[in-house]
């Protein structure tokens, strides 16, 4: 087994396993569904590293004291007061909404299925900006799945297990999402750049009526994201000479490094093409 | 591999699930960068210490967990544990006889030759860049290393793991 030739001809031979199933993965799709069931092998890991935080959080719980519970508790009331009344309203206004549209004849409806998720784990590798949540394929979960936080939209699911997921976030340099300015329906398109700090427009021309302060919803094309949640307020444009293009920044809304329990959509698109398929 | 009870060999065992669990672990961004190597240092210390147990083949199991706990693409952790796990294959002799600190400077080589690796497999999907910085856990992989080994001898001949 020391013998430098068998060594070489061994390491010749997992080299050459490892960079046809680099290439495998970049390939094709079937491998998503082997890589879900070979993930089980780590769930146990990802639940363990979860397991200070979360009997921390536990014992914070029991510990605290009363005084301060019941001032929370005032608080979370009247939070909710609030909620109720714009909720209230808001229930008026979808009805408006909806015999509006029937007046236009339009098909859409504003009504998404959502799914509260806890955050387990994030990527250790600071090139990728991905977390790990604690529900798979097991409770419904399938990839391209929008997720959202209390604020804004954090990011899609790339892949899935039986009980855990990756979701990768608006701010990975491989993500793109579709927008549009809220004031005047302006369309484009927000880059990842691998900053949790912003994300980057860069196809809208000079001249393109965008200001610091302006709201980014997502604009519903593309069929992934639904349409008018928050993505990100725009922080600065820069009008470079010479250039046809600004240089547009915007902060994301969602607190994209902070969020623990995260909502995931069921957006109207998917369950059609789940019907379709005869799921 | 027979795991037989006189072996011990559950230590090695232990102590790199706690090296995935470290690896795996929520941090802030700026102690990401730095972050060692921890399986592949754990990993590389057994490898040293019990060439004939550990080799390739456990190189190219704990690279695909790896792989699969870190969501890259299959194979990329993989290979470069294999790659480096061949020098060390090859020089085991020679890195038992240095010191501590000669070793730790070998291990940053290593886990250089690691990041490199793995960094030129995922540029291929990937197009996120930001100079060498990805070279910096190699550094506190070696100071690691300092420590590191004490712990893991000390365990070693505690339990006799053979």
């Amino acid at each position: 087994m020391f013998k430098g030739r068998s060594t070489v001809k061994k390491f010749i031979t997992y080299g050459v396993i490892c960079l046809s199933l680099i290439v495998a993965d970049y390939q094709f799709q079937q491998m998503q569904q082997i890589r879900a069931w070979m993930s089980l092998a780590v769930t146990p890991v990802q639940w363990l590293v979860d397991v200070p935080q979360r009997s921390w959080t536990w014992l914070d719980e029991r510990l605290q004291a009363r005084d301060e519970l019941i001032a929370e508790n005032k608080q979370l009331r009247a939070q909710a007061l609030l909620a109720e009344r714009r909720v209230q309203k808001l229930a008026s206004l979808t009805v408006e909404n909806f015999r509006l549209r029937d007046l236009l004849n339009s098909g859409e409806r504003l009504d998404e299925k959502v799914m509260v998720s806890e955050l387990i784990g994030t990527n250790s590798d600071p090139f990728v900006h991905q977390i790990i949540i604690n529900n798979g394929f097991d409770s419904n979960v399938f990839v391209g799945q929008p997720v959202l936080d209390a604020t804004g939209v954090m990011g899609q699911v790339t892949s899935t297990s039986a009980f855990t997921s990756r979701v990768l976030l608006i701010t990975d340099a491989d993500h793109a999402i579709p927008v549009q300015v809220n004031r005047n329906g302006l369309r484009s398109v927000a880059y990842g750049r691998g900053h949790y700090d912003y994300l980057e427009l860069e196809d809208l021309a000079d001249t393109a009526d965008i200001e610091v302060g302006d709201i980014l919803v997502s604009s519903g094309l593309g069929l992934r994201f639904p349409k008018g949640y928050p993505v990100a307020e725009v922080i600065e444009v820069q009008h470079l000479a010479g250039q046809d293009f600004a240089k547009i920044l915007a902060k994301p809304t969602a607190q994209l490094s902070r969020s623990r329990h995260l909502l995931l959509i069921e957006t109207a698109h998917q369950q059609t093409a789940a019907v379709n398929r005869g799921e | 591999m027979v795991l037989a009870r006189t072996h011990n060999l559950w230590v090695p065992f232990v102590t790199l699930l706690l090296a995935f669990m470290l690896s795996a672990l929520p941090l802030p961004e700026s102690v990401q960068w730095g972050w060692p190597e921890w399986v592949l240092v754990v990993f590389l210390y057994w490898v040293i210490a019990l060439p004939h147990r550990f080799g390739l083949g456990w190189a190219f199991i704990l690279g695909l967990l790896l792989d699969l706990l870190q969501g890259n693409y299959l194979g990329i952790n993989a290979l470069a544990m294999v790659c480096v796990t061949f020098f060390a294959i090859l020089m085991y002799r020679r890195l038992r006889m240095y010191r501590v600190w000669q070793q730790a400077f070998m291990v940053t080589l290593l886990v250089a030759l690691h990041q490199t690796v793995s960094y030129w497999a995922q540029g291929i999907g990937s197009d996120a860049s930001s100079g060498l910085w990805f070279l910096l856990p190699a550094l506190t992989s070696g100071l690691l290393w300092l420590w590191l080994f004490v712990v893991l001898r000390g365990l070693r001949r505690a339990f006799k793991v053979a």
